[in-house]
């Protein structure tokens, strides 16, 4: 095939492109992975029954805020690393963010407990089901992040952009988990929220490279 | 690789808003400045030319089914040659095994091409056609060979406007993947 005759077949009738197409793919992606989240969060591990008591709630919210604050930024950061070249105009460790906020929050709450119950706060009751639930459920939002980078975008650094589903997966993940977990002190909440999810990252990292070619 | 980004920016943006073209003039330009990339970057690392013309048209290709990634706020060139880079990293690695089992002297056997227009691939149009499903393929045919408009197409085939364009679509990015993936020489 000649050169010219393709550009010719690919400039022919060329239709308008929709310059949108990233953003709207990507939103829609995370807004669906988060819906499965919410599904399967409340089906199989329940709504923690206590919400009514004082102090749970703003535990909730907290949970909350920091796997947003994930999902939000790091989000943003996908849809610009997801393109061609957009690697080298994006300063992706502001996704830290919300890690070493988290990290000074427990580091204060820490310092303001006794030693003796340094133990008990980081390690909680629930350690092993959060340590467990958080990547298995970011398996959804991971798949369907994927399936979109693959369709809509065009990743040229294939680790990153990984590694950001992985990011954005295991906050969306988070999110769902912390509706059910009902360990509230924030050096738990930095330790095993913040680990995991930095779990789902370095997974991502390494499997992008295989799963996001185009 | 490129100088001019001023204007291929122009023409991009030009093209992204269906001017035809605009969009033939970019892809013209830059199937050049692929061209002398792809030769300089094979030539130097010792693997031959004849694969040049292969990825100016996959890269085409790419830059064709995902020019929607252009962000229009930002630089044009970077965007081109993160493609034209990562297109070549990749065909390097599809290829590093069955090079390597290509004897010594095939791989040197280019043959003199003249620098622009006549510029030919190992890719052949019909066996690339070929691969696509009926619909897809009459679209294309119609649409991009042809040049009938979207609605002649439409009543030719029977079918939606909106379905032409989405045969079309589809069409080429199975094409593209085709490309990629080397089938259809």
């Amino acid at each position: 095939m000649r050169t010219n005759d393709l550009i010719e077949l690919l400039s022919t009738n060329v239709e308008p492109a929709d310059r949108r197409r990233v953003t709207r793919g990507l939103g829609l992606a995370a807004l669906l992975g988060a819906g499965a989240v919410l599904c399967v969060a409340l089906l199989t591990l329940g709504l923690r029954p206590d919400l009514g008591e004082p102090g749970v709630l703003a535990s909730l919210l907290l949970k909350l805020a920091f796997g947003g604050g994930i999902v939000f930024l790091a989000g943003g950061l996908l849809n610009k690393v997801a393109r061609p070249g957009g690697q080298a105009r994006t300063w992706t460790f502001v996704a830290l963010a919300p890690f070493l906020g988290i990290a000074l929050l427990a580091c204060l709450s820490l310092a303001s407990a006794p030693k003796s119950h340094w133990d008990r706060m980081l390690v909680g009751h629930m350690w092993l089901e959060c340590l467990v639930s958080i990547p298995v459920i970011g398996v959804v939002p991971f798949a369907v992040l994927t399936w979109a980078v693959r369709r809509f975008a065009a990743p040229t650094d294939l680790v990153r952009t990984g590694a950001l589903v992985g990011l954005v997966a295991g906050g969306i993940s988070a999110m769902g988990y912390a509706l059910h977990c009902m360990d509230d002190s924030v050096p738990f909440v930095a330790l095993w929220y913040g680990g995991t999810i930095a779990f789902c990252t370095l997974a991502g990292a390494l499997l992008g490279p295989r799963l996001l070619r185009w | 690789m490129i100088s001019d980004e001023a204007e291929l920016r122009r023409l991009m943006l030009a093209g992204l808003e269906g001017d035809a073209t605009a969009y033939r003039t970019l892809l013209d330009q830059l199937s050049r400045h692929l061209r002398a990339y792809y030769r300089g970057k094979l030539s130097r690392i010792g693997r031959s030319q004849s694969e040049a013309e292969d990825l100016v048209q996959d890269t085409l290709m790419a830059i064709h089914t995902r020019r929607h990634t252009y962000d229009t706020g930002q630089p044009f060139t970077p965007w081109v040659q993160a493609i034209a880079r990562y297109k070549l990293i990749d065909h390097l690695r599809h290829t590093r095994s069955s090079m390597a089992s290509v004897p010594i002297e095939d791989t040197d056997d280019f043959e003199a091409r003249d620098d622009h227009a006549g510029a030919e691939s190992a890719h052949d149009l019909d066996r690339l056609l070929a691969t696509l499903p009926e619909k897809m393929r009459r679209a294309i045919r119609y649409v991009k060979l042809e040049g009938l408009s979207v609605a002649e197409a439409a009543g030719r085939c029977g079918m939606s406007e909106s379905a032409i364009k989405v045969s079309v679509h589809r069409g080429l990015k199975a094409m593209a993947a085709a490309i990629s993936q080397g089938t259809g020489r």
